[in-house]
């Protein structure tokens, strides 16, 4: 199939930055996104052009780098679905297909459509961890934990952390990511002592780092390739609220 | 042969205590020197990569008080590619009383890894596994449980008992974000200093001692010289040497390597584990191959058809014309046979033309017997989520229509030679996780990784190094030194060398060739006559890669073809040493097989009269120099696997 | 945004069924408008009642506009770079509507105190006949009214079934169980709303109440 392929091109941080078009042929359909933009690099760098900048690594959906926003929709249009895992099949022959990076204050463009997204990192620091230092630990089976928090406290930590969510949020909120850490510590008894200070010093690192607030549009959830649900949101709320009434 | 490499001076575990194997781990760490508190924020420790090894050894070493400096390549320390670890993580914690302990863990490991490993490091691997599972359940890591509340497990490849604990399908990345989130908490605290999209370039080794690395900053282009009073590298296996693998597209052996150039032994690097159910390939343009848990094995059959050269859709092709070759051949385990055995056979099916897809290089994976036997919903409760997975990727539906598999290269055990203490031949130079070679021998169990990855890390670098660090604070550094301005010089040259060649041909051609040659000659099989042809191959390609690569763009700024460029140069010099290896090592072992090495029955021979010793080769150019250390075993005694 | 809003839409229930009364007749409607007065008396002056509750209102939709107004100036720094390929609605249409959708319920807010508060913009200047002001505002003749006002009340209603769910979200009531349960409450408590709203104009504009 051959595709017209419209490209966010920005050369690096201080640069304005612009979309622009190639065409591109011989595409197969077996291939993945990443490596239809592998074959346009190829071309670009034998024609003496930059190739284009993108994030990737593991490319099967589990490392959370890659982040396209694909015809408007973070890691495009298939559902529970990373960039990385996306296939050719599913676009149409002679289609434009236009390309543009994460967009958020949060997340400043590094190159084309590479972004920064160590404000993640910064929540996590604020307290999206539980203390146990390395040799302090009982037994494992000291403490059981009930089946089914066990599962719904895996189900939230399955976030990769790749940003979508802030990509998809009308706000630019990155209330999803901080809601499924909130959600998965929050449900262990390990993460009980800390359980209040967490959600106040993340929501505040959140805020801090420039994300916008949460007003539950559901965008987020409907692109996270991992299906978090917007449920994580309102536990958060509510742990929020929680913890707000236990410091005063 | 000689025409290939020299023989050096034997080398020698100089760290590991005699005895009773039960208390040497306990002896070593009351006989290492420790560093007092006050002394542990004078002294600054670098830690390369932050994948479980990395990460938990970063973190670790924070809580104990030293000044910690971690690097990586991915914008952030939770991307490392132990995220994608699937199975799940060993551990000796006999919950089931079904006859486990730390000793059987041990023979397992020792006798999965055919004799090849030390029997010192994987004791203490056992040992300290139980202690593994207590600290990431104490971080909050959500196991999979049982109904009461207790951790549930399950049973792996090459063990009869059930210690392997999970997360869904998704135990790596789990246990990774626990020690991403203990390596967050430490940063939050200001012991540790992360410096993301950071590559290391270079080792800096000042009086004989390993002081610092080079590192280019990726957004910036920025060439820095780092200095420390030791550093741990953490930066993990080669499998993309071979170009498809299922490693992330950024895994490389550049730290490896540097480190190795400055003296470091590197050790076994023939060693590789290729796996047999990834996802074959579907065309030229493949950049990477995705695995399937081996738990799909349990139901489906694995077959061919009779005929070779049969294109017909496997719905068309008769019972009695389909060959599955696997419960043929092996009738006692059938399609249950350890990895590398199911590896070769499928390969051997597809040397004879016998294999299905796209180049006919695939086997069917059929779950319409289980179908069957137990309905789709069941099968569908089971593997699910697997056959999502692969209908994503191939866009068949694998409930109608046989999945396709074919073997890809998956770990590699081989790697910077270590002791005891996990350090390497330079003074200072620690290296953990798949970066080093230690505990796995020639072939890795299932669930193994992850549990070494963690034990080094979390409990015993942080013991072992402070025995070196007590000499310290070693004196201060500045780039006015000449080792330090040496070390940076050659970078800067390299990456000069890189962007000037300016020829005709794309890094990721000679990668893709480079790849064809390793899997063609150093893959699943290998013979005297196709590793000579090899290493010929690779150093003509490695030659026309210095003469022909175009590298795009400049050193200034974020430049995705340099850093390739850079990884691909070393790939060519590994690949060579790989190839020297297995072609001197005349025996099969493990993920080692030698055509010419067989018994009758065409299984691996190993000989364990002339090759029960560690390969360690010290860098020399196109003559590479061997360094045996012998392999005694005390405890466990070698003897022949069979799965037939 | 979801306190401030929760006290406008007990505001709503209230109005709206107040508003209904108009089915019993004239009297009966007027009576309960004089009555709205009264609440309170004698220890409350006349209309006392009504300007407390009238000084809650301001408040509560001060706050309501105010917090409204902060997140949206948040979210235009959250993103200061726009998509070029405007993103097709993925969650819901009701979610992403609320902004506009609140601008013109603000307005129809302000236009309404003006036609039957204040009367200015009403034929009925009387304001104790409040009935009459109902009956002339949406007759066949003014359609338009009856049109602006239709308009208003269904944006309302877009906005009160996102609003009282997100509301009970953010107040942390909501979890994956009551998910569904507190969506199908929020469209309840809007169409009831919305349709009690729309009933009066509509028995006026077909004569049913004349």
């Amino acid at each position: 199939m051959s595709l017209k392929l419209r490209i966010w091109r920005q050369a690096d941080a201080r640069d304005k930055g612009s979309m622009v078009t190639y065409q591109l042929q011989n595409v197969s359909p077996d291939m993945s996104f990443l490596e239809m933009l592998d074959v346009l690099n190829e071309r670009l760098t034998l024609d003496g052009e930059d190739p284009v900048a993108f994030d990737h690594d593991c490319r099967e959906g589990i490392c959370g780098m890659c982040s396209l926003v694909i015809n408007g929709v973070p890691h495009g249009p298939e559902k529970a679905t990373t960039t990385c895992q996306l296939h050719m099949r599913h676009f149409t022959d002679g289609q434009t297909i236009d390309i543009e990076p994460w967009r958020a204050a949060a997340f400043p463009v590094v190159k084309d459509l590479v972004v920064d997204r160590r404000a993640f990192d910064k929540i996590i620091q604020a307290g999206g961890y539980i203390s146990a230092p390395t040799g302090s630990a009982p037994d494992a089976h000291a403490t059981p934990v009930p089946k089914l928090d066990a599962d719904a406290a895996f189900e939230a930590a399955t976030c990769i952390g790749c940003g979508a969510c802030v990509a998809a949020c009308p706000n630019g909120s990155g209330m999803l990511f901080t809601a499924a850490k909130i959600t998965h510590l929050g449900l262990m008894p390990q993460g009980q002592p800390e359980r209040n200070t967490r959600v106040i010093d993340m929501i505040n690192a959140h805020d801090e780092a420039g994300f916008g607030g949460c007003t539950n549009t559901g965008e987020c959830t409907s692109v996270c390739p991992k299906g978090i649900p917007l449920e994580t949101i309102a536990r958060l709320n509510k742990d929020y609220r929680q913890a707000l009434r236990a410091a005063s | 042969m000689t025409d290939y490499y020299t023989l050096g001076d034997p080398v020698a575990d100089t760290k590991a205590p005699d005895g009773p194997i039960e208390t040497r781990w306990e002896r070593r760490r009351f006989g290492a020197k420790l560093v007092n508190p006050a002394n542990k924020r004078k002294l600054t420790v670098i830690v390369v990569g932050t994948g479980l090894a990395g990460g938990s050894a970063a973190a670790t070493l924070g809580e104990l008080g030293y000044q910690v400096k971690s690097y990586c390549y991915q914008d952030s320390p939770r991307r490392a590619h132990s995220i994608a670890a699937q199975g799940g993580i060993n551990a000796a914690k006999n919950y089931r009383n079904d006859g486990d302990s730390v000793h059987r863990l041990f023979y397992d490991t020792v006798k999965g890894g055919d004799f090849r490993s030390r029997e010192s490091n994987v004791h203490r691997l056992a040992q300290i596994s139980v202690q593994i599972i207590d600290q990431c359940v104490a971080q909050g890591v959500p196991f999979a449980r049982e109904y009461g509340g207790l951790l549930d497990t399950r049973s792996f490849g090459g063990a009869q008992v059930s210690r392997t604990f999970y997360a869904r399908g998704q135990t790596g990345q789990q246990l990774l974000l626990g020690a991403y989130q203990a390596l967050e908490r430490q940063i939050a605290a200001g012991t540790v200093q992360m410096h993301d999209r950071h590559e290391m370039l270079e080792l800096i080794i000042v009086d004989g001692r390993a002081r610092g690395i080079v590192v280019r900053d990726l957004v910036t282009g920025e060439i820095s010289t780092e200095f420390a009073d030791a550093v741990v590298l953490a930066s993990g296996g080669y499998g993309n040497v071979f170009f498809l693998s299922t490693n992330a597209k950024g895994c490389n052996v550049t730290a490896s390597w540097r480190a190795h150039r400055k003296g470091a032994l590197f050790a076994n690097p023939c060693y590789t584990q290729i796996h047999p159910t990834c996802i074959p390939v579907s065309g030229d343009h493949q950049s990477k191959l995705t695995l399937m848990s081996e738990s799909l094995r349990n139901d489906g059959r694995v077959w061919v058809p009779k005929a070779k050269g049969d294109d017909r859709v496997p719905a068309d092709i008769p019972e009695d014309e389909r060959d599955y070759y696997l419960e043929r051949i092996y009738p006692a385990f059938g399609n249950l046979v350890p990895r590398d055995i199911a590896s070769r056979a499928a390969k051997n099916v597809c040397d004879e033309g016998r294999g299905v897809g796209p180049g006919g290089l695939g086997v069917y994976l059929d779950f319409a017997a289980a179908i069957g036997r137990l309905g789709r919903d069941a099968v569908e409760a089971k593997y699910g989520n697997l056959f999502e997975m692969y209908q994503r990727i191939t866009g068949e539906d694998p409930y109608s229509t046989p999945m396709r598999i074919y073997p890809a290269v998956h770990y590699t055990m081989g790697g910077l030679w270590v002791d005891y203490d996990l350090q390497s031949t330079i003074p200072g130079l620690f290296v953990i996780g798949e970066a080093n070679f230690s505990d796995h021998g020639a072939n890795r169990l299932g669930a193994s990784a992850l549990m070494q990855g963690l034990a080094d890390g979390y409990f015993v670098l942080p013991n072992t190094i402070g025995d070196y660090l007590a000499a310290g604070p070693f004196p201060k550094l500045d780039g006015e030194n000449d080792e330090v301005a040496q070390a940076r010089k050659l970078v800067e040259d390299r990456i000069e060398k890189l962007l000037s060649i300016n020829g005709d041909r794309t890094v990721d051609s000679f990668h893709r060739e480079l790849g064809r040659i390793m899997w063609e000659y150093c893959g699943m099989e290998r013979t005297d006559a196709g590793l000579r042809k090899a290493i010929g191959e690779i150093r003509e390609l490695k030659a026309e890669f210095w003469q022909r690569a175009k590298v795009p763009g400049d050193g200034e700024g974020l430049n995705q073809s340099l850093e390739r460029a850079g990884r691909v140069a070393d790939f060519f010099e590994l690949a060579e040493l790989m190839c020297i290896d297995a072609l001197h090592r005349e025996e099969s072992a493990g993920g080692h097989f030698r055509a010419e090495s067989q018994t009758e029955e065409g299984e691996a021979e190993r000989d364990d009269e002339r090759f029960s010793y560690v390969a360690a080769w010290e860098f020399g150019g196109d003559l590479p120099v061997l360094h045996k250390e012998d392999l005694n075993f005390e405890y466990v005694h070698p003897s022949q696997r069979s799965y037939k | 945004m979801a306190i401030s809003g929760a006290a406008l839409v007990l505001f709503l229930l209230a109005h709206m069924i107040g508003n209904l009364k108009i089915f019993f007749g004239a009297e009966a409607f007027d009576h309960y408008a004089h009555w709205l007065r009264e609440i309170g008396a004698p220890m409350l002056p006349t209309a006392g009642f009504l300007w407390i509750q009238r000084i809650g209102l301001l408040v509560a939709l001060g706050l309501h506009v105010w917090s409204a107004a902060a997140l949206t100036i948040r979210a235009r720094k959250a993103r200061p770079v726009k998509y070029a390929h405007r993103k097709p609605v993925q969650g819901s249409y009701a979610a992403r509507t609320m902004r506009w959708g609140g601008v013109i319920v603000f307005l129809f807010v302000v236009y309404h105190i003006l036609d039957l508060t204040t009367r200015h913009l009403n034929p009925v200047a009387d304001t104790s006949k409040a009935h009459a002001a109902v009956a002339a505002d949406f007759g066949p003749d003014r359609w338009y009214v009856t049109a602006f006002y239709a308009l208003a009340v269904t944006t309302l209603g877009f906005h009160l079934r996102h609003g009282i769910w997100s509301g009970l979200q953010t107040l942390g009531v909501s979890n994956a169980r009551r998910e569904r349960l507190l969506q199908g409450i929020a469209f309840a408590v809007a169409f009831v709303i919305c349709a009690g709203f729309l009933s009066v104009p509509f028995a006026v504009l077909t004569g049913l109440v004349k």
